[in-house]
């Protein structure tokens, strides 16, 4: 394999996960832009929704039903969350709702752990997925294909959804100036279940995406993924729609990069590479790189 | 103002006759099992009131503060592993390490020290960030030290558990760091350096606007907190005896949040109060839950039914008492008096806030 | 048309409305005078349903409105345009447009009220595709008038509308609220600056920490001594 072929598979390699990346990032910068909640349960979206595709699948449905299944489940999930969770506690203090998502985290894996069992049980990805496809000695995965298009098509949907549409660009105006978005007669309960019904859908994409790759699901599969979209908001400025899908993108690049970099004996390491260049990072650019400065309290 | 500090000593030795009390009657009278569970209570006072330090305190909002208990566990244990077990646990240590063989208090202290080096190391740049980009950078250090910790094989034995650790915390030194940590905690409370961390967790425009430095005053409520999480892990591990790097995660980290949450942020009596009312539940809720066994068997205790019903509380107390169940103040012993001895025709001592 | 019966309302601890009592008639101009602080913001957030009172009564046009949400306040044609402008800064000029006009579901009513108002401020309309963060703070209150009339309010709240502007703009705005005035809307005006307000306003509510101390036409009290020394004295604005 050439040197530059080798590049090409690498890069494609970074698009795919920070694909997946930017759209878990993007349901965390959405819900954080209007209600400033850090929404760490975000990751079990994944878990519910690969669970539910999985158990319809097990059903014997085809994989498209299941994956529909799968992401219905995640988006009632995300909507009985913010209704049940976060609604009573709008306004708190930041703290305040960042440890509810932490306790909504333990509860849903808690749960699933005592419904699922913690064993992590196979995902049956349909061969479909799992081949390859070649162009001379280039060999790309059809997932990580698949998983570009998807994000593609999932970002431009946004796009036109959140300048195109009424409801659309409520949500810009609330996540910009909740008060003003009240004053307006906006309905701010709407554009807020609408926020967590787009993170989720997001998420109960990834969840399936992510399930096919790796080829099984478990309880706690959700945390690594959200831990990671974590970064990638906070690099690109939390509650930026435009900065999540960037830093999405940009920890994609990062993470390929120092896989390709770093010697084997510090290969392990990579992921403390990474935090350490989020904390760089932040030092610089205390806000992310398309943050605006913090609102002060007055 | 004789009549109030003459008070203020009389509460001070009735705290203390009666955690004498409790302590002596702990040791002489009760069970193994409670005996542990003391001692694992006077480990989470202490994780709780540190970590109050800095989180309840400054109002930064610190995710990572396990990971110091973690470095002090693993730093700690390393020190005091016997030479013979060194040999078989951790053959690849380093030639100076390898024949060290300390006791109990000088591991200790170095666990603390190194987390205190560690914390204003990461310090210098993680103090600088604010709101919930500090929690997110906080729990990057968490992540951080986990990587480490399963990689460093040569130190820590990467995932696999690491055993062997001595006995070493016995009820009193458990206790004796605890009130340590507490009379230090309340200390820095009350002293100028403590009114001024809560100025500037109250608003930061006003303390700079004062001359007050909040990166050195955030520093070092960071550090000092490090210090005593450090501790507290190297109790931990000499208690425990044998660990992984997992059980310096977010299980941990959550657990010792909810205690400093439900009993109040900002106050050190809440702290306390806090770690008492989780870890009695969770003692009875895990007792119930092996009992009644609910579900499959393959459920290791700390996963289950315990945990989901802890996580409601948790829930609960911030929707309906988001400052906790002391409200962020401190338990007021003067009230107790004054409602036991009413003197006629004038207020007793005035409740609230004491004059220093 | 609007009144508050008697409301109380409370930050925390701080009692900011103290039994305040206030009557709106229709196509009146009614300014809202006092110094910081003295609850004339807080009367128009309770207004707008951003705030309960603890006690007492809102009603406007037979609706009991004290425990309304903000979404159904601006249903029945009251208009907010709040102090410091709040517009939207990463949206265009256009999109604050029809933000103001968010509940309302006839288009070609919105796109004729959208031209009225560029009419009204003819700058706003040569800068549609702007981001509302890229206008100058005249331009900007001019957009959140206008993005307050997109609702087709009968009446309006109006806080502070002249506050920290060029005095040719405050001209241009006190020009546009007397031409709302004559075209029948109804308007509620919060205004330190009480010599303009007492130049455009019918009746004038006079308020001290919360509570109402004086109020009637404008005509007697522009003559009263002790305005004159406490708000018109001096160098006012």
């Amino acid at each position: 394999m050439t040197q530059l072929q080798y590049l090409a598979q690498q890069g494609i390699n970074a698009i795919s996960i920070g694909s997946l990346y930017a759209l878990m990032a993007i349901g965390l910068a959405m819900v954080f832009g209007i209600l400033r909640l850090i929404n760490f349960a975000h990751g079990d979206l994944i878990m519910v929704g690969s669970y539910g595709a999985l158990l319809l699948l097990v059903l014997g449905t085809p994989f498209w039903v299941a994956a529909l299944g799968g992401i219905v489940a995640s988006t009632i999930a995300g909507l009985l969350m913010e209704r049940v969770a976060y609604r009573p506690i709008r306004g708190a203090p930041d703290v305040s709702m960042l440890l509810t998502s932490f306790a909504v985290t333990i509860l849903l894996e808690n749960a699933a752990i005592l419904v699922f069992s913690p064993t992590p049980r196979a995902f049956p990805t349909p061969s479909s997925l799992n081949s390859t496809f070649r162009f001379g000695q280039l060999q790309i995965s059809r997932i990580d294909v698949v998983a570009i298009l998807v994000a593609v098509i999932l970002l431009v949907l946004l796009t036109l959804f959140v300048t195109r549409t009424k409801l659309g660009i409520s949500m810009r105006a609330a996540s910009e100036d909740l008060l003003a978005a009240h004053l307006m007669g906006i309905n701010v309960n709407r554009v807020i279940a609408t926020a967590f019904a787009i993170g989720s859908i997001m998420a109960g994409v990834v969840g399936l995406l992510w399930s096919a790759r790796v080829g099984k699901v478990d309880p706690l599969m959700g945390f690594y993924p959200v831990l990671k979209a974590f970064v990638a908001s906070v690099i690109g400025g939390l509650g930026s729609l435009a900065g999540a899908v960037l830093g999405g993108f940009l920890l994609g690049f990062l993470e390929i990069l120092l896989q390709g970099l770093l010697p084997s004996s510090l290969a392990p390491f990579r992921d403390a590479f990474v935090f350490v260049a989020l904390i760089i990072l932040l030092l610089f650019r205390p806000n992310g790189i398309m943050g605006s400065a913090e609102r002060e309290k007055i | 103002m004789r009549s109030q500090r003459f008070f203020n000593l009389l509460t001070l030795l009735i705290l203390v006759v009666l955690t004498a009390g409790f302590l002596i009657y702990t040791k002489v009278a009760a069970s193994a099992y409670i005996q542990r569970v003391v001692v694992g209570l006077a480990i989470s006072i202490i994780l709780v009131v540190s970590l109050n330090l800095i989180n309840g305190m400054t109002g930064v909002f610190s995710l990572g503060q396990i990971g110091f208990m973690a470095i002090g566990a693993y730093t700690a244990a390393i020190l005091t592993l016997p030479l013979s077990m060194k040999e078989v646990n951790l053959p690849d240590l380093p030639s100076w390490l390898a024949q060290v063989e300390l006791s109990f208090l000088p591991a200790t202290l170095i666990a603390g020290l190194l987390a205190v080096i560690v914390a204003f190391l990461v310090g210098l740049s993680l103090m600088r960030l604010s709101g919930p980009y500090v929690s997110v950078a906080t729990l990057g250090f968490l992540v951080i030290v986990q990587v480490i910790l399963v990689n460093w094989d040569k130190m820590t034995r990467g995932s696999r558990t690491f055993s062997g650790v001595p006995p070493f915390t016995t009820l009193w030194w458990a206790w004796g760091w605890t009130i340590l940590t507490i009379y230090i905690g309340w200390r820095i409370a009350r002293s100028m350096y403590g009114r001024r961390m809560i100025a500037v967790r109250d608003n930061q425009i006003a303390a700079k606007s004062l001359g007050i430095n909040v990166m050195r005053s955030r520093l070092l409520a960071y550090c000092l907190s490090a210090f005593f999480t450090g501790v507290a892990g190297s109790l931990w591990a000499h208690f425990i005896m044998s660990f992984s790097p997992k059980s310096f995660y977010f299980v941990e980290t959550f657990s010792v949040i909810t205690m400093l949450v439900i009993g109040g942020m900002g106050s050190v009596s809440g702290s306390i109060l806090g770690a008492v009312l989780i870890t009695v539940l969770s003692e009875i809720l895990r007792n119930a839950e092996r009992g009644i066994a609910i579900g499959p068997i393959d459920i290791p205790p700390v996963y289950g039914a315990s945990q989901i019903l802890m996580s409601i509380i948790f829930i609960l107390v911030i929707v309906f008492r988001p400052k906790g169940l002391l409200g962020g103040r401190e338990i007021d012993f003067n009230r107790f008096w004054s409602w036991l001895l009413p003197k006629r025709g004038e207020k007793a001592i005035v409740p609230g806030k004491e004059v220093s | 048309m609007l009144t508050l019966e008697d409301v109380n309302v409370y930050y925390d601890q701080v009692h900011a409305l103290k039994s305040v009592t206030i009557e709106v008639k229709e196509g009146e101009l009614v300014a809202l005078l006092g110094a910081n602080g003295a609850g004339k913001s807080t009367i128009l957030m309770t207004i707008s349903g951003i705030l309960r009172p603890r006690s007492g009564h809102v009603r406007y046009e037979g609706h009991d409105l004290t425990r309304s949400s903000p979404y159904d306040i601006i249903q029945v044609g009251i208009g907010h345009c709040p102090e410091g402008r709040h517009i939207f800064g990463n949206l265009t000029v256009q999109e604050n447009m029809l933000m103001g006009a968010v509940q309302r579901k006839d288009r070609a009513g919105v796109q004729r009220d959208m031209e009225w108002v560029y009419s009204l401020f003819p700058v706003l309309g040569e800068r549609v595709r702007q981001s509302g963060a890229t206008l100058s703070g005249g331009e900007q209150q001019m957009l959140a008038i206008g993005r307050a009339l997109m609702g087709r309010p009968r009446l309006l709240l109006m806080d502070e509308p002249s506050l920290g502007l060029a005095p040719v703009i405050v001209q241009l705005i006190f020009k546009v609220i007397k031409q709302l005035h004559q075209q029948g809307v109804t308007i509620l005006l919060v205004e330190q600056n009480a010599r303009q307000a007492l130049q455009v306003a019918d009746r004038c509510y006079l308020l001290e920490t919360g509570r109402v101390v004086m109020s009637g036409p404008v005509e007697a009290l522009r003559t009263n001594p002790e305005i004159e020394r406490i708000y018109l004295g001096g160098s006012a604005v």
